[in-house]
């Protein structure tokens, strides 16, 4: 499927597609979307990428082994939820910052969990279909 | 007190910290462990010799009424005593023995385990917690019978000791947890003060018979006592700590200890006669046709074992004292036979009595303690064993109508177990010294000073039985009869039947060693009846449940992935389908459904069609790509019916799914077969069934009245507990968070499975 336009398009897709998952991710929890919506239009968008420009080229843009993203993302998540202990509340109570932050809105705990899921999708996803891409 | 128990535990868990230095020089630094364990016991000895019984208690679970109460009284301290002390002898023996191995640290480590396990079993209180302290000590013995994992013998008796004595375990566990039941109460001392109670309760019948099952398997009572045996595949050390001197006898502790709470009854009393009678018997024949000295103890171990089993079982007040009294004797001489068969096997190489000979030119102190212990063994004046067999002689004899048989039956097995003391503990040492050994020497200290000094305890026991009398026999006695009546030990009792009988079986055994000399033949004899034997038995009931399990594998698991589908859509059909016919009125309400509109009307249609490509399409591919349509159809049925999350997850996890799909289909090669018209067809029906079912199960469902008030909570709360509009993802990142770290948790192993097992693939395919 290596044509020029799917290849041009990718190029350009990649980009929008991962930005447009990050806006899903950070509008999750007023609106439609979530981490992991968010994260599967990101695995959308590198397998995209792979389709176009072959497998080996997306691994170099990405520079590491996407795997490494879900123990990441697994900690962020648990550490989200650990980090009420710290103020002696119980876990997974959702902790605020007062004031909105400007393009993000308001952040809080849960945003945290949030991008952790978001990152175990991403790594599972893309884990499971470079693996299977490579082998067969 | 629960620093001294679980002081083993910590200083197992220390040890691999420290393995450098425990292998190169620190191991003689462990048997100060035990050591000090020993002196902190005894020196409760004046106080419990007093009749004090001294109780700790430590909160565990107390909502359970699980607490670590621990009691210490005459039986406790018996028992505490024989663990830390021969414990100490052991680990310095240990020190020797093993010096050099490689794995000596996770040796002291299972053993600091295993005597930590021990000392809780004897102390607790509570029942539960014995129960597991007596696991965990069943599991260190796995270990240390494994200990040499390089042979497959050795892990295969571990693994054949585990599981009986662990099948033992869980019975004693369901024992137990009726027991608290009808009692009302976990302690024992509580339990104790219930005793009528108990003993009147309907369940006593089965409280007695899994404490029974228990005690039998740990204690390798016929027909579960061929597990010992096969245990002495263990370095001697071992043998001789748990499978004679301590754990095998947790089941006499625990059949002793409940003897004033359960005991009494016909039931418990004839029950333990006959097995303890037949084991003792049965195991003392074997005994004397066996030539390896470790299978000739291990043999007349359980025959020991049996004898206390016996004696508990007779329930008076003499056959008490008189198991009292053995249990302390069979220690001191076993144990000190056993590290003797070590000493020999570690320096001669083999353990074969009809080859050793004439040892005592070589090592003179390890033959004066081997002599000292078949004597005592043998039960000759003036040994503590004399003292201890005259005590069941007197049992016996004074026990009504059965006395002239029992009192045969343990002539007969004092007989077989002199023979096997002097052919373990005599022969090896007596007569010509053959060639082959001229060069043996005798080993470090540490390893020939336990045994002597066991086998001088039996004599001065048996010269000075005073010693021991008031503050470590009569507790004991004590706390087996519940009451206080005052014993007394003494050598000689004049001349009477009991003396006859003494030197009748003296006579009769030496005898015995003149005429019967152990050989092959002899041996192989008896292999004969192995074919009966309850080992074959239940390796043959072992091995009818792997093919059971095998077959039944097979069958379920055959690794089709159809199948199993059809299995279980096949079973969900039946099931329901027989309870909606069943039960349920089919009733839709035609007035809750909301009009039909021309777009889901068209949708319906591209899913129906697509369905219609799928199923007869001849290209996986199309079939594939069709699938993908449906899914997004039904996005787009999300999106009519306002669900724009669900609707935006379908449509990115239906992308993912054609892509993988398509990934691992478009390396497969074309059909070359289709299923058969008969399969397709069946599964056509099955298909059928199963989205009619649903479709019933949605309808009827539907006309339920809805229990809204948990989705009215989420949707009220959402924003005043946790600051979110989306409810969805108010409910995924807050409400359920924790179900969502276990999700994506799942997902993360899902992913290290494909990854894992592909790329093992990948490798092996590389390699060739």
């Amino acid at each position: 499927m290596k044509t020029i336009i799917f290849k041009t398009a990718s190029t350009y897709l990649l980009p929008l597609l991962i930005l447009f998952s990050v806006f899903i991710l950070l509008r999750g929890h007023y609106l439609p979307g979530g981490g992991f919506v968010g994260g599967l239009i990101a695995s959308i968008a590198f397998v995209i990428h792979s389709f176009a420009n072959g497998l080996e080229q997306t691994k170099s843009l990405i520079k590491f082994h996407p795997g490494f993203l879900m123990p990441i993302g697994l900690c962020i998540a648990l550490l989200s939820g650990a980090a009420p202990l710290l103020v002696g509340q119980s876990f997974m109570t959702g902790l605020w910052f007062e004031d909105p932050l400007p393009v993000i809105g308001m952040v809080g705990s849960a945003l945290f969990f949030d991008t952790g899921v978001y990152l175990v999708v991403i790594g599972v996803t893309l884990t499971i279909i470079f693996t299977i891409s490579e082998t067969l | 007190m629960i620093i001294a128990i679980l002081s083993g535990f910590i200083v197992a868990a220390l040890i691999p910290l420290l393995s450098k230095f425990i292998k190169s020089k620190g191991s003689i630094l462990l048997p100060f462990l035990p050591m000090s364990l020993f002196v902190y016991f005894a020196s409760y000895l004046p106080r419990i010799g007093k009749g004090e019984k001294l109780s700790f208690v430590y909160e565990w679970v107390p909502s359970f009424g699980i607490n670590l109460s621990f009691h210490l009284d005459g039986l406790s301290m018996l028992f505490a005593l024989l663990i830390t002390g021969i414990g100490t002898l052991v680990f310095f023996y240990t020190f020797s023995y093993l010096k050099g191995h490689i794995y000596l640290d996770r040796f002291y480590g299972y053993l600091s385990m295993f005597m930590a396990s021990m000392l809780g079993l004897v102390l607790s209180d509570n029942i539960i917690t014995l129960f597991i302290f007596w696991e965990l000590t069943s599991i260190s013995s796995f270990f240390l019978i494994g200990f040499n994992n390089d042979d497959p013998k050795s892990r295969k008796s571990a693994l054949l000791a585990l599981s009986i004595t662990g099948m033992g375990g869980l019975f004693l566990l369901a024992g137990m947890l009726l027991l608290g039941t009808a009692g009302g109460s976990y302690s024992f001392q509580e339990l104790l003060s219930n005793g009528n109670l108990i003993q009147a309760h309907d369940n006593y019948g089965w409280i007695i018979l899994l404490v029974f099952l228990g005690a039998f398997t740990k204690s390798a009572q016929f027909p579960f006592h061929f597990w010992l045996p096969g245990a002495m595949k263990a370095p001697t050390p071992v043998s001789t700590y748990l499978h004679s001197a301590t754990m095998v006898k947790a089941g006499i502790y625990i059949l002793a200890r409940f003897t004033p709470l359960l005991g009494g009854t016909a039931e418990w009393n004839t029950t333990l006669i006959i097995v303890g009678a037949v084991t003792m018997v049965y195991a003392a024949i074997h005994a004397i046709f066996r030539m390896d000295m470790k299978s000739i103890l291990a043999y007349s171990t359980i025959s020991a074992l049996g004898i206390l089993v016996f004696l508990i079982g007779l329930g008076t007040e003499e056959s008490l004292l008189a198991a009292c009294v053995f249990i302390l004797v069979h220690a001191l001489y076993k144990a000190t036979l056993f590290l003797i068969t070590g000493i020999v096997d570690h320096e001669t190489g083999t353990r074969d009595v009809t080859v050793l000979g004439g040892l005592r030119k070589v090592m003179m102190p390890v033959a004066i303690a081997a002599g000292l212990a078949a004597l005592s063994n043998a039960g000759a004046p003036p040994f503590f064993g004399f003292i201890g067999k005259d005590l069941i002689y007197e049992a016996t004899l004074h026990f009504g109508d059965w006395a002239y048989l029992l009192t045969g039956a343990a002539i007969l097995t004092n007989i077989c177990l002199l023979f096997a003391g002097l052919l373990a503990g005599y022969k090896p040492f007596a007569g010509n010294l053959p060639a082959e050994f001229s060069k043996v020497h005798l080993p470090h200290p540490t390893m020939w000073v336990p045994p002597l000094i066991l086998a001088v305890l039996g004599l001065v026991f048996g010269l000075f039985p005073v010693l021991i009398e008031k503050n470590l026999i009569q507790p004991v006695f004590s706390s087996l009869t519940n009451n206080d009546t005052l014993i007394h030990l003494k050598l000689w009792h004049g001349f009477n039947v009991v003396l006859g009988l003494s030197m009748l079986t003296l006579t009769l055994g030496v005898l015995l060693y003149w005429k019967l000399k152990p050989s092959e033949a002899l041996f192989g004899k008896t292999l004969k009846f192995e074919l009966f034997s309850p080992q074959t038995i239940a390796m043959l009931f072992g091995r009818l449940f792997s093919e059971f399990a095998k077959l039944w594998t097979g069958f379920f698991q055959n690794g089709y992935l159809r199948n199993y589908v059809i299995t279980i859509l096949g079973f969900l059909t039946i099931l329901l389908g027989y309870r909606l016919y069943q039960g349920v009125n089919f009733y839709v309400d035609t007035a809750k459904l909301t009009e039909l509109t021309i777009y889901e009307v068209i949708v319906v249609l591209i899913m129906i069609i697509s369905i219609i490509f799928t199923v007869f399409s001849k290209s996986r591919l199309v079939a594939v790509a069709s699938l993908g349509v449906i899914g997004y159809s039904i996005c787009l049925i999300f999106l009519f019916y306002s669900a724009p999350d669900l609707a935006m997850t379908q449509f990115s996890i239906d992308t993912l799914t054609v892509i993988l799909f398509v990934l691992v289909i478009y390396n497969l090669p074309k059909y070359k077969t289709f299923s058969k018209r008969r399969v397709r067809v069946r599964d056509g029906i099955l298909s059928v069934f199963f989205g009619t079912l649903i479709a019933i199960l949605t309808l009827e469902v539907l006309s339920e009245p809805l229990n809204r008030e948990t989705s009215i909570f989420y949707a009220e709360s959402a924003y005043i507990l946790a600051k979110g509009k989306n409810v969805v993802n108010v409910i995924l990142v807050d409400f359920r968070g924790l179900d969502t770290i276990v999700e994506i948790t799942v997902l993360v192993i899902a992913a290290i499975g494909v990854f894992s097992l592909l790329k093992l693939r990948l490798k092996s395919i590389e390699k060739e």
